[in-house]
């Protein structure tokens, strides 16, 4: 019984242990070719484990290619979409909850699964004629196509759930409707507002397609930027990598950080 | 009653309040976008010609256009490997995860980062990983004695080496709804079969399967609909090549809207694009509304 224990254990090990890595062997991978140099990452057989280690690459990313106003482009579309979403999205979940409006959830739900490009073809269009590409407006504009639905959608589901009995107690004493939302639904909230600012921030940080077609020269977001630099510098690998890194590095950060409320996320709406 | 009725309204009124800028702003970036659709798929509008009304003529022309029949049966290929590689890997990380064991958290969280990670950068990776003269892939390929591939430089394997990242990239998904579908599983049914004397392969088979199915249907329609708009890989590594290889629907799409500008053609891909993928929504939701 104890030898069958424990050939259950090493069985159970061995199945996590190669589950993981494909996505270990990726991470190391990647942070093998970020901190070697040029004449290391084109070497076959390939080496592994960077001697000695260099940050020439990090140092390259950001003194070269304007890397830097990237990154604030980055930062100003996926925070102003993300904000813009929450402050729309939170309020609209709500109302949309208290007024049980299954055929808007069904629509949201629509918009939310319909292909990024099928809404660009008109948009670029539009922000042609308005003479706005080239900007950061159509970028944070755009992203909203992603971050708002997503908000309203998970919003609605926590409202729905909350008790009905604390507004009625709200009513009688004589609340009005925004101050039942301000100061009983929205702290009751706080998690699924979590869970929304985190996985929007994400879907917008990750965004390319919408950046592709938008950006210009000036307002390319990191996504953009990097696979410009694979166009140009094919053949070198290290800023590459690096370059990878840093685009993922706040990512990695927050799944780290807020794993909870990214499951939550990603899982919502599959299972109920 | 009547009192009743307009205290109702009123409030109804009220709560719409809350929903209206969203609603504003999602009928400016959406429902727009939609109505020009439709209006530029009906039209040819091309760069240099002035608009005019065609009528049906881009759907007609569409559908004989062989370049886009085999759009669709690439995306389907793609969509057909990865899906199914995803739900098998999926279902078998939920079930190795539904067990105890040290540092499972911890597991856990490596596990879900090939589903966050920025896929542009990701694919940059994968595209020095399949480099098939200095790539680290054909390296571990021959140093267990396999013949190196050509991953995404030859026609023959462009789709499935894609559908390889594709998986790598959501089986995480699967794994967190399969996961969350086994512990809303009832106890009994396990029991039963352990007294039955059933063993672990016997008990997956007619027991953990048959009650995890409707998971795994929702999953396997969530990730068709996904693999279908599958776009950053596949325009990061390969922007539809060698040739038209791993020209997908959206790959299609994009160079039709964005490399020829044929703004009234690609609508009309647009919508029948929108349509194929609608038809898993519904099919999704009816599963859901089925099991409820």
């Amino acid at each position: 019984m104890n030898a069958r224990k424990l050939f259950d254990r090493l069985g159970l090990t061995a199945c996590v242990l190669l589950l993981l890595s494909p996505a270990v062997f990726f991470i190391l991978w990647m942070l093998s070719l970020s901190l070697k140099n040029d004449l290391q990452n084109a070497a076959y057989p390939p080496i592994f484990i960077p001697s000695p280690p260099t940050i020439d690459n990090f140092v390259k990313v950001f003194a070269q290619s304007n890397f830097l106003g990237y990154l604030i482009n980055s930062i100003i579309v996926t925070g102003g979409a993300t904000a813009l979403a929450l402050a729309l999205g939170i309020p609209a979940g709500y109302g949309l909850a208290k007024l049980g409006a299954k055929r808007t959830a069904l629509a949201i739900l629509i918009a939310r699964m319909t292909p990024a490009l099928a809404y660009l073809i008109p948009l670029y269009i539009l922000f042609r004629w308005l003479g706005l590409l080239g900007g950061l407006t159509p970028l944070v504009i755009t992203h909203l196509v992603i971050t708002l639905p997503f908000v309203i959608y998970v919003m609605m589901s926590f409202f729905e759930g909350l008790p009905k009995e604390l507004d009625e107690a709200a009513v009688i004493d004589g609340a009005s409707k925004w101050q039942i939302f301000w100061m009983i639904g929205l702290p009751l909230a706080r998690s699924g507002v979590t869970v929304a600012a985190t996985l929007s921030f994400i879907f917008s940080w990750n965004n390319f397609v919408f950046g592709i077609v938008l950006a210009g020269r000036a307002s390319r977001t990191l996504p953009v930027a990097v696979y410009n630099m694979l166009s140009f510098e094919e053949t070198s690998w290290g800023p590459l990598a690096a370059a990878g890194l840093v685009v993922m590095a706040p990512i990695l950060i927050l799944t780290v950080l807020l794993q909870k409320q990214i499951i939550a996320g990603m899982t919502s709406g599959a299972v109920k | 009653m009547s009192l009743n009725l307009t205290g109702g309204l009123h409030n109804a009124g009220r709560y719409w309040l809350f929903a209206v800028p969203a609603i504003v702003v999602i009928l400016a970036v959406i429902a727009f976008p939609w109505l020009f659709t439709l209006y530029a798929s009906l039209h040819l509008m091309e760069p240099t010609l002035p608009t005019r009304f065609v009528g049906l003529n881009n759907f007609i022309s569409l559908f004989r256009d062989p370049n886009f029949g085999w759009s669709l049966v690439r995306t389907i290929y793609f969509a057909f490997l990865s899906v199914v590689a995803s739900l098998v890997l999926g279902v078998f990380a939920a079930l190795v995860f539904h067990r105890q064991f040290v540092l499972r958290g911890w597991a856990r969280t490596i596990f879900i980062m090939p589903m966050m990670a920025t896929p542009v950068a990701t694919s940059l990776i994968w595209t020095m990983m399949f480099h098939p003269q200095v790539g680290v892939l054909n390296y571990i390929l021959t140093s267990v004695g396999l013949p190196p591939a050509q991953w995404v430089s030859n026609a023959a394997t462009v789709i499935p080496t894609l559908a390889l990242v594709e998986t790598w990239h959501w089986t995480p998904l699967v794994m967190l709804i399969i996961l969350g579908g086994l512990a809303s599983l009832p106890t009994e049914p396990f029991e039963a079969a352990k007294i039955d004397g059933a063993n672990a392969v016997q008990t997956f088979f007619y027991v953990t399967l048959p009650l995890l199915w409707p998971f795994v249907l929702v999953c396997a329609l969530l990730r068709t609909i996904e693999a279908f708009k599958a776009f950053d890989t596949i325009y990061v590594i390969t922007r539809g090549g060698p040739g038209d290889a791993s020209e997908t629907l959206n790959m299609f799409l994009y160079q039709n809207a964005f490399s020829y500008f044929h703004t009234g053609y690609a609508s009309a891909v647009a919508i029948v694009f929108f349509l194929v993928v609608l038809v898993f929504v519904v099919l999704q939701l009816a599963l859901k509304r089925s099991a409820t």
